[in-house]
């Protein structure tokens, strides 16, 4: 028998890369933050499949229970249900950012149009290096992609505290350099490490 | 008030295909692929948006109405990612952005010195 056969046998229970996972993620599941981590992840997805199921019979509820739970355990098991995959403190904060981020996002969307439908195109593609003063990368992934979002920005690569940007005017690269948007993620952000 | 509702609905829905026709008209405008992707993201946020906006006002207070801003906030989350991915793909695919100004000083972020020739 070769070596791949006996692992193919032999199953899952054995599989190394299964096993070695199942090992790794049991000891730190149900310690400290980590269980606050797994509850309230549980609760939020059972909210997300009451919210798209719409049937409320005691059946319906319970396999919703049990499967919020399992996904979630799969997750730990994953070692994603941490701060990084699970950041539920930016929440609270989430709730005076993403309306910040929504009218950034009509100016410029305005603005990008108003170019769009002027004869002229007036465009001044400009390519630059913005600095990003956030620490975590929660934080770094947030201000990249908001940037990305506002339409007549795009962010093009990203490292640890710069991102290239490409605008479409000289003007928008020239006002994201100013560091207005940096400095509201990065409040957004706030004490996370 | 039913009436009003309606109104401001399809105004929303209104400005929302209009966004949509924009964008696809800048799409087709712009001279090269990074300032095509700008035209592109005013349909993925003031088109979606104001569509997803007049829409929840026909829904009313009801399921379906967090349905749609569940839908509004996936296409929020993924699209400046797709973009990303868009962009960094093809730069290191070597093709280099039609520039005005470049800010860069030959430095790309997350590109060693010595690729930059």
């Amino acid at each position: 028998m070769t070596e791949a056969q006996g692992e193919a046998d032999a199953g899952i229970g054995s599989n190394p890369i299964l096993s070695g996972v199942w090992h790794r993620a049991l000891p730190g599941m149900f310690e400290g933050r980590q269980v606050l981590y797994f509850a309230s992840a549980v609760i939020i997805t059972y909210i997300f499949w009451l919210v798209l199921s719409g049937h409320y019979t005691p059946l319906l509820l319970v396999i919703g229970a049990v499967s919020s739970l399992l996904v979630v355990a799969l997750g730990s098991r994953m070692a994603v249900v941490d701060r990084e995959g699970h950041p539920i403190d930016l929440v609270l904060r989430a709730v005076w950012y993403w309306p910040w981020l929504l009218w950034e996002i009509v100016k410029a969307g305005i603005d990008v149009s108003r170019i769009i439908l002027s004869p002229s195109l007036p465009i001044s593609p400009t390519l630059i290096n913005v600095r990003a003063s956030q620490k975590s990368a929660v934080g770094l992934v947030t201000y990249a992609n908001s940037i990305t979002l506002t339409p007549g920005t795009v962010s093009v690569e990203v490292e640890d505290d710069e991102i290239t940007v490409h605008a479409i005017t000289y003007a928008g690269a020239q006002d994201l350099a100013k560091g207005g948007m940096d400095r509201v993620v990065s409040r957004f952000e706030g004490a996370a490490k | 008030m039913a009436q009003f509702i309606d109104i401001l609905s399809w105004a929303f829905l209104l400005a929302g295909g209009a966004f949509c026709v924009i964008g696809t008209i800048g799409l087709l405008r712009m001279p090269d692929m990074f300032t095509r992707l700008h035209g592109a993201s005013v349909v993925d946020t003031l088109g979606m948006g104001f569509i997803i906006l007049g829409l929840i006002l026909q829904a009313g207070f009801t399921l379906i109405a967090a349905k749609l801003i569940i839908i509004a906030a996936l296409i929020l989350l993924t699209t400046p990612v797709a973009t990303h991915a868009l962009a960094q793909a093809a730069l290191h695919a070597g093709i280099r952005p039609k520039l005005d100004h470049d800010e860069t000083g030959g430095h790309i972020a997350g590109e060693d010195a010595s690729s930059n020739s």
